[in-house]
Order: C-alpha cells, then structure tokens, then sequence
C-alpha cells in the first residue's frame, strides 16, 4: 500500500509540476509557428502539406541563407486537427522568436475562426490559404486575415464556370442538373450560397445532398444520385467522406470526369484507396501538381541530397505538397515585401501584415522563383485579401494528377457582393468597425 | 500529527453535517478556493490561463454535472456534447437578442434551456435502464448537432456558420470577446464552477441527493421505500444538463470565442464520462480531478521531452504521448479502480496517522 | 398543416409506389450496409458476452488489424501469409490485454473494465500509427469490387461479399456459442467473474480466446470497412456506426448483431432517402438512434437481450 502511494504520489507530482520552458531562440531570425496534423484522422493530408512547408522553408534557409538573410525559425506542433489542440499549440507557439510568432497558417476551419478574433490582439496575421472565413476576404473589415489566392465562393463559381465551358457555354446550363455534395459543416456549406446564386442566374438544376461527419457511409447519398442523375456533381468533402465518395460514385456507376471535388476533395490520398475507379476523377486546385517546376529541383538540391528533407522525395508533386509549398512560398514573399520596407532584420507582426497587404506576386517574380505557370500572379489591396485568383481543374489518371483546365476566373461580379455583404455581418458580430483603406498607407 | 481531529468536539448537529467537519479540511478548502481567486490571475502566463486552467475549469464544470447525473442519479449519459451545445447556442441566441442583459444572467438562463431540453431527453430514462439508456442520450447527442447545424436561426444566419462570443463586460471588466484579458475570463469561469460544485455537494447530500443514490443503487427498491423515481430520474437529467449547458456557454464564451458544431461532437460527450470515470463515479471532487488528469496529463506529456531537451518529430511524440496517455489510465485503474478521489481519501486516512504506522 | 402532412405521411410512399426498381435498390443498400454494421457490432458482442464489458477499443482494434495487414502487404508478403501474420499479431494481443490489463481488474465493476477499454483504445491508437504511419493506404485483397445490374437493379460485388462474409462469420460463432463448453462457460463468466473462478472455469483461457475471436473478428471488418475507404485512422471512427447497432440488437446476442444491423441499415436508409430531403438531408446518424429507440421502449433489454428479471 505504502509503496503504491508514493507511486501515485510521484505520478501526481509530476504531473504538477509540468516545467514549460522557454525555448532559446534563434538569433536574429522570424520565427513562423507551424500547426500540423501528422497523425490522427486527417493525417493523409495534413502529412504532405506540412512536408510542402517545411521543405521550401528549408530551401531557403539552405540556398539564401533565409528571407533576404534572415532565416526563417519555425516549430511544428500537432493538433490532429482538433480544435482545442489548435489552441494550446497557438498559445504555446505565439511567443517565440526575437520578436513572437509573426503569422499562423491555422489549417483548420475549426481553428482559424478560433484565431481571427485573436489576430488583432495578438498582432499576429492569420493566413488561411484557400480556406477559413470567406467574409475575410475583405480586407477593409479584417485587416489581420487573409485568404488568398482564392476563397471557397470564387471556386464554386469557377467550377461552375468550367463545366458551362464543357457544356459549350454559360448559357447551356440551362436545364442540366448539378449537384452539390458537401459535408455537413460550416465549411461543407459554404459553396451553397454561390451556387444556389448561379442556380436561379443560369437556370440549372442545383441538387444539395449532406453528408454527415465523418462520411464513412455514405449509401444513401449515392442511392439519391442514382435516381436523379445529375449531369455534374461537385464535392466539397474533407478526409474519409472523399475516399468513400469516389468508392461509391464508382459503385453506382456514375461517369467519373463529370465529378469535380474542390480543392481539399482532390488530394493524392482522396483517390489512392480507390485503385483505378478514381481514373477520370476532376479536381479543383489553383497550383499545377507535379514537379515539372524549377523550384522542385531547387528542392532536391538543396533540401533532400542534403538529407534535410521532411518526407519522401517521391511524394513531392503531391496535389497537397504542392499546396504547402505555394504557401510557404506566398508567406516568404509577403515577409520580403515587408522587408522592402521596413528593411532586412526580424519583423514584428504589424510589418509582415503590411507586407501581405502590399503583396504583389508578379509573373516575373514567379519565374525568378521558379514556380513559372506553376500559380497565378496574385496582389493584394486593403480592400481584396483575397485576390480572386483563378482557378485549375485537373484530373486523376490512376497514377497522378494533370491539369486539363486552363486557369478560370471566378465570376467576381457575383462572388464579391456577396462578400462584402458578409463581412459586414461577421465584422459586426466581433465588434469591428470598417476601416477607410484611403487612409491606409 | 498535523492532520489529526482530536480534540474538536461537537455541540450541535449543524456543525457535525457541515461539509468539511473536520477544521484542518475546512482551512485548506478555503486556502485552495482562495489560492485558485488569487494566484493564477497575478502569477500564470497567458498560455496557462488560455490553454490550460480556463479548459480545466470549464470541463469541471461539466464533469461536476455528468457526475450529478451518472455517479449519483446512476443514469449513463453519452449526450454530455449535445447538451453543452445547448446551452452555448442559446447562450448566443440570448447574448445577442438582449445585448443589455448581464452576460452572467445569460449563462444561467442558457443552462435553464439545456435543463429543459436534458429533461425531455431524459424521459425514456423511465423504462430503459443501464448501458441501452446510452440510446436516448446518443439520440440528442446526433439530434442537436445536426439541428444546430442545419437550422440558420441559431447562429443569426451567420454566412461562416459559426457563433461567436460578442464582447460583454460585467462590473466595467470585460468578461467575453477578443478584448477579454485570460484572467478575466478565467476568474468568471472558477466563480462558476466555485459556486455550482459547492452547490452539488449540499445538493447530493440532502433529501434530492439522497433519493438519486437509492435509485442508483437498486431502482425498485428506492420506489418501494417512497422515492418517486419519475421525479428523482427526470430532476437528474434536468440539473445536470444545468450544469453542462453552462458548461457549453462557457466553452464558447470563455474559452474558445467562436465555435462551430464541431467543438460539441461525440468525443466532447466521452471525454467529460471519461473524467467522472477516472475521478471517480459520485464524487464532486473525483469530478474535479478527473478533469485535471484528462485536461493536464495530454499538455504535461506534450511539453516534457521539450523541457528535458529532447526533439522528437511531432508525430512519434504524439503516437508515444497517445499510448502513455492510455497506459497511465490503466496505471491509475489498477492502482485504485474507484478513481482518484478515492486515491484522496486513503491519503487522507494516512495522513491522520502519520507519523505512526498504526 | 395539411401539406405538412402530406408530404411527410403520403408522399413518401407514394414516391416507393411509384418507382419500386429504385426501393429495392435502397433495400438492398440498407442491408447492405447494415451487415456491414453488424461485422463490427459483433465484435462488441462477443467480448460483452464473455466478460460484460463494453470494448471502448473495438473500433481501434479493427484499425489496428487493417494496419497490421496492409502493412505487411506493403512489405511484400502475399495476402494469405499476410492475414496468418495478422491473426497471430491479433492473437497476441489477446494475450497481452489479458495479463496487463484483464488479470489485475478480475471482479471490479463493468464500468472500470470499461474505463480500461478506453486506456487500450488510446494506447492502441499511438502504437499502431507508430508502426504503421498515419497515411490512407490501399487495401486489395483480391475482392471483386465492380456493379453488375441484375434484372435492373445495381448489385455492388464488394457489398454482397462483405454480406455474404458476415452471415458466415455469424452462422459460425452463434454454432460456437450454443454448442462448445467455452461457450457456455462464456454466460458464467459475464454474470460474475468470482463465481465462474470458484466452480472451476478457467476465467484466462477464457478471455484469451474470447478477445482473439474479437481480434478475428476485427480483421474481418478491418478488410470489408478498409476496402472502402482505405485503411486510415478513420477506419476506427466505424465503431459509432455500430453504436445504435449493437444497443437494438442487445449487447449480448450474436443473432441480435445481425437483426439490429439490418434494422439499422433498413430504416436510416429509408428515412434518408425518403424523408431526409424534406428537411435538408444527413440525417441518418441520428435517425439511426431513433430507430433504436423506439425499438427499445418496447424492448428494454433489445431484441434479443437477456431478459432483465428485477428483484429487490
């Protein structure tokens, strides 16, 4: 008995005493905390696009000597997409560095709505690539937030875009029958608006089917579109609902290339599990896949025959390595442009989110950056956070994706109003007044 | 020797049912309540107050209610979640209709409404018993995230679909939104979880918590000897779904600022049973330190091998948290299957005899 | 009011009058599905049958065979080699729940053995990512897994083998339990763990082989369930699928696994496609608790549970 308690009483004891020490940090350097879910759930995807960062910032480190000869200092910290893990790791990260966390890429809807109501607080940029809160699109009312190159309302109209460009024409969808399958979330959701806007536009047929989280069965959605043939379904799912929709669209036969997943729907790991019934599955994306891109042999050069790589050199073209070196890439640009200005040392918050604002990726510096053709050009105003950049389809041929779209605007004259009228509702929701970007430097 | 009760007799029957009747145990709970008030807002971090104590006693909070519910009243329930989602969406509902209304108002007006909803849920306590009772608590659990979800209304129509803590002050200190300072919101969210646990322990030892511990221990028996079970069962469900709808509008309010479903899934539902588990069935303390150890031990585990030095990848260090995390909870069974409350008890029972062996 | 009614009392049916090809499809869908329900609810049963605990960690465990077999598949080994591996990695597992875990919990309360789950659900969960890796992999064993339509209704091969496998799996270990000592030996066993020891009942061997059974079990629904989705971490979320499954059925009858897994798969099914729509879909996951419930007001125990005799 004697001998138990003091055992539960050592247990208890260090429990405690949890010691939190801070970690020494790297001199003269801009420190980028970096949350990722290498296991769990969403781990197939979260794995290739954490690699994706760390890669390219390793690069840099590696071949420049960092961003205009400051490196970049980052620490990992899981939060297996949950919510509350985000939390804590933001919480333990944001302090780091000579001078603190200077921009958080949350990776999660979950925690990024956690985070912005933070970000003018903490003075930390929130920078939800191609995810998050579509209202943040306007930088007027969310000056710490950015979402671009492009936001889930300006995909759904650019797929709706490039199935009128199938159908020969905007004006053909009228009639034709267009579903919508989306996981039953905030996130899920926010294509529906825009779509069912296009719906009553262009007079076709639009069809919403949830599915329930996680997705693993899904029978009843696929029995649904059994019986009403839509002519195209577009997918907005996420982890184990994209692997078992390819499986069961397979199932029921439906015609794979008229089956378009949204950018976090057309991962390498949404159609492995499915063997060759995923051939012909499209995807939306706004970066090419593969690595027929300078920078990817920069990559093996400098970063993996080093031995510094963070995966397996094969998986990089990976659809979502690819993301997270595009973001990788965006955030050290908007570092540099910052840099411009206020000159080449350890920034703090405030200046990198000048730099995001000023951003102004042109074609010419892509190509100085090896990504030629690999993204679009993309710049940033007070007002656009977002950039309405265009969007790439590309389709699964059984061993890896190709693009088969040319870039495809968004309808902007749609997709705005309906942001700018939203972030007046969730701007006023956290108290926020509208800035005047004529007065912003 | 220090711990010891000889000598403090009793004169009348009030102070031999108080609470702690024992004074040493009455000096500590007050040093402890007032330690929690004083120390943590002027000593703790940001990360402490934010990551660790304002999640401990938020989930306390709920622990303290499944607890009323599962450890006293014996009714299993796996809709923990749903009901916090409850009280966090009402908690929103009410927050921004009446922008006047004193934020603290509101959260005991959100618990009402989750009160309100547990007893309905509750009903088919009446006829199904045991581990098939999980059937009517999983119902509201998948029924009220997915209405939550699906209805507009909820979240005022919101475009992102989530709800978020508007900004509210309460005495001139900002209590909930962005400007909220930690301590602020964590010294809101120990009053509550203060007040409520003192008041579920005099509640679980009067008449009500009397007639649920009877049901608990043989139903029939309890209604032979004149316990109504239809009112104990559903006054059950009620006070502690209470409990967990604060619970839930603080997670919101106090904790995470903006939530959407997600945040109220299934696995909020096992982890607060996993807590009065592992603190202890029937035990207003076991609640707190169940929380504790579910809540603590995953963010001790996180931050060692960077306290010593050592730099895993993050995924080995997860994997290998997840399975000390899961060996520690059989340790903990093993040891002492009645909870860590018991734990407290047999050291206490220790204490008085230290420093002699008998 | 009368429309409201209409259309959620009339129309529905008229719709299945209307286009009985695509009922049937939906029927055999929901069959389908809840056979598939059922391979995993079995595992609940059995290890609920032999010791009255609920398994917390069934889900991880069909992970964790899914895992075991893809990964040694991805190291070269043919499939049958492969799932003897498995079996036997399954088998050791049993052993080892039972010394660690088991042994020393003998005779506590259901609900602490059920907390003990929950620890091996967490340590299951970190050991077979660190063997295995967190990434989706493919799983092939060789199952056809193309549609055929017969007489104008789509039949999926994988499907119709899974429903095929769990009616095997079924006739097998409901012969085992009626018909072999352990399986009677098995009631005692989960009525009182001190009284089963003392009338002789060698409570370790009992476990042993009750968890690998459980263990066998998991492999088989790892493959069926994988074959789907790939074999990832979700693979152990199925377990909540089984949930609503297992409580209808009743914890303790393998017949019951089936009957309520087709229940189940029958009606959210139809509630899904026939009245979800009116208002907004998804509702399957709590339509499923519905089903049960009501079920369950007539029958507390399940349909097929032991009968509750209650005395004072």
């Amino acid at each position: 008995m004697t001998r138990r308690v003091l055992l539960v009483g050592l247990a208890a004891l260090i429990v405690a005493a949890a010691p939190l020490m801070p970690v020494a940090a790297q001199e003269k350097s801009i420190f980028i905390p970096l949350l990722v879910y290498r296991t769990g759930p969403y781990a197939p995807s979260g794995i290739p696009i954490a690699n994706g960062f760390v890669d390219y910032f390793t690069l840099l480190n590696e071949r420049d000597g960092g961003i205009n000869g400051v490196k970049v200092a980052w620490e990992e910290c899981e939060t297996q997409y949950d919510t509350k893990q985000g939390v804590e790791c933001y919480e333990r990260l944001k302090g780091r560095g000579p001078t603190g966390a200077v921009l958080v890429n949350p990776y999660s809807t979950g925690i990024t709505y956690q985070l912005i109501p933070k970000a003018p607080i903490d003075k930390v940029v929130i920078f939800s690539m191609g995810y998050g809160m579509s209202a943040a699109s306007d930088g007027r009312w969310f000056p710490w937030v950015f979402n671009f190159p492009t936001n889930y309302w300006s995909q759904a109209s650019a797929v709706i875009r490039y199935i009128g460009q199938q159908e020969g024409g905007l004006d053909k969808l009228k009639g034709k029958k267009i579903a919508h399958i989306f996981h039953n979330s905030p996130y899920g959701k926010e294509a529906n608006p825009t779509l069912e806007t296009l719906a009553k536009q262009h007079g076709f047929e639009l069809t919403l089917l949830a599915v329930d989280h996680p997705g693993q069965e899904q029978k009843s959605t696929w029995l649904q579109i059994r019986r009403l043939r839509p002519d195209w379904i577009f997918m907005s799912g996420w982890g184990v609902m994209n692997q078992v929709a390819i499986k069961e669209a397979a199932a029921v036969n439906y015609p794979m290339d008229r089956f378009i997943g949204n950018w976090w729907s057309a991962s390498d790991a949404d159609v492995i599990p499915a063997g060759d019934a995923a051939k012909g599955y499209k995807g939306a994306t706004f970066h090419a896949p593969g690595t027929n891109f300078k920078v990817f042999e920069e990559i093996v050069k400098h970063v993996y025959d080093k031995g510094k790589g963070a995966g397996k050199k094969e998986a990089m073209g990976e659809a979502l390595y690819n993301r997270g070196v595009v973001n990788a890439m965006f955030s050290a640009e908007a570092i540099r442009t910052a840099m411009a200005k206020f000159g080449n040392k350890p920034l703090t918050g405030e200046q990198v989110r000048w730099g995001f604002e000023h951003l102004n990726l042109t074609e010419k510096r892509l190509e100085e950056l090896g990504m030629k053709g690999f993204t679009h050009p993309v710049k940033i105003s007070c007002e656009d956070h977002e950039g309405s950049g265009p969007v790439l389809i590309q389709q699964w041929d059984g061993k890896k994706w190709n693009l088969v779209s040319d870039f495809i605007a968004p309808i902007r004259e749609v997709v705005r109003p309906k942001i700018e009228e939203a972030a007046v509702q969730e701007g006023k929701k956290l108290g926020y007044t509208m800035r005047d970007c004529s007065k912003e430097m | 020797m220090i711990y010891r009760e000889a000598g403090q007799f009793k004169t009348t029957y009030a102070a031999d049912q108080a609470i702690f009747p024992i004074a040493q145990d009455r000096v500590l709970a007050a040093l402890a309540v007032a330690a929690a008030f004083v120390v943590p807002p002027v000593l703790a971090d940001e990360y402490w107050l934010q990551a660790v104590l304002i999640p401990l006693m938020v989930y306390a909070l709920a622990a303290v209610g499944l607890n009323l519910l599962t450890g006293y009243a014996g009714q299993l329930s796996l809709g923990t979640g749903g009901f916090m989602a409850v009280g966090a969406y009402s908690a929103f509902k009410l927050a921004t209709a009446f922008p006047q209304l004193n934020i603290l108002v509101v959260f005991v007006l959100a618990g009402l409404v989750a009160a309100g909803v547990g007893l309905l849920f509750g009903i088919p306590s009446l006829r199904i018993k045991g581990f098939y009772l999980a059937v009517a608590t999983l119902a509201a659990q998948f029924f009220l995230i997915w209405l939550f979800n699906k209805v507009g209304w909820f979240v005022n129509y919101a475009p992102s679909g989530t709800i978020t803590a508007p900004p509210r002050t309460v005495l001139g200190v900002m209590v909930t939104g962005p400007e909220a300072t930690a301590a602020a919101r964590y010294v809101v969210a120990l009053g509550f979880v203060a007040l409520f646990a003192w008041m579920a322990k005099n509640l679980v030892r009067g008449r009500i918590g009397r007639a649920w511990m009877a049901i608990r221990d043989r139903d029939i028996a309890a209604e032979i000897i004149g316990v109504r079970p239809l009112r104990a069962k559903l006054l059950a469900f009620a006070i502690s779904s209470f409990y967990c709808g604060i619970a839930g509008a603080e997670l919101v309010f106090l904790y995470l600022g903006s939530a959407e479903t997600l945040a109220f899934d299934i696995n909020v539902s096992f982890l607060v049973l996993f807590m009065i588990i592992i603190g202890g069935l029937g035990s207003i303390l076991g609640s707190f330190l169940g929380a504790a150890f579910i809540v603590l031990t995953p963010i001790f585990l996180t931050n060692v091998p960077h306290a010593v030095g050592v730099e895993l990848p993050v995924a080995l260090q997860k994997q290998i948290e997840l399975m000390i995390f899961g060996g520690l909870i059989i340790f903990f069974l093993i040891v002492e299957p009645h909870g860590l409350a018991r734990l407290w008890q047999i050291t206490k029972e220790k204490l008085r005899l230290w420093p002699f062996p008998h | 009011m009368p429309e409201v009614l209409h259309q959620v009392l009339v129309a529905p049916f008229a719709d299945m009058a209307a286009s009985p090809l695509f009922l049937v499809e939906v029927l055999i869908g929901g069959v389908a599905a809840g056979l598939m329900y059922s391979l995993v609810a079995l595992g609940f049963v059995l290890i609920f049958k032999a010791s009255g605990v609920f398994n917390f960690a069934q889900g991880v465990m069909v992970l964790f065979a899914a895992l075991t077999l893809v990964g040694l598949m991805e190291r070269g080994l043919p499939v049958w080699a492969a799932f003897v591996l498995t079996v036997a990695v399954m088998v050791g597992l049993a052993f080892a729940i039972e010394r660690v875990v088991l042994r020393p919990l003998v005779n506590q309360p259901h609900i602490i053995l059920f907390m003990a789950t929950i620890g091996l659900n967490f340590f299951l969960e970190g050991l077979g990512e660190m063997a295995w890796g967190a990434n989706v992999k493919r799983l092939d064993v060789g199952i056809p897994d193309e549609s055929v339509v017969v007489s104008g209704v789509l039949v999926n091969k994988l499907e119709m083998t899974a429903a095929a496998t769990a009616g095997v799996l079924v006739a097998i270990l409901a012969g085992f339990f009626q018909r072999t000592r352990i399986g009677r030996a098995l009631r005692a066993v989960a009525d009182d763990h001190e009284a089963a020891l003392s009338i002789g009942i060698p409570l370790k061997t009992i476990w042993v082989v009750v968890w690998s059974v459980a263990g066998l079990v998991a492999i088989v629904a790892g493959i069926m369930w994988g074959a789907k989705s790939g074999v990832q971490f979700s693979l152990s979320l199925i377990a909540l699928k089984a949930l609503p499954v297992l409580i209808l059925g009743g914890f303790t009858s393998v017949p019951g696994a089936v009957a309520g897994g087709l229940i189940i798969g029958v009606g959210e099914k139809l509630g899904e496609v026939y009245w979800g729509p009116l208002v907004g879909g998804a509702i399957e996951n709590w339509f499923a608790y519905v089903v049960a419930l009501v079920f369950l007001l007539f029958r507390p125990q399940g349909l097929f549970g032991e009968k509750i005799i209650e005395r004072v």
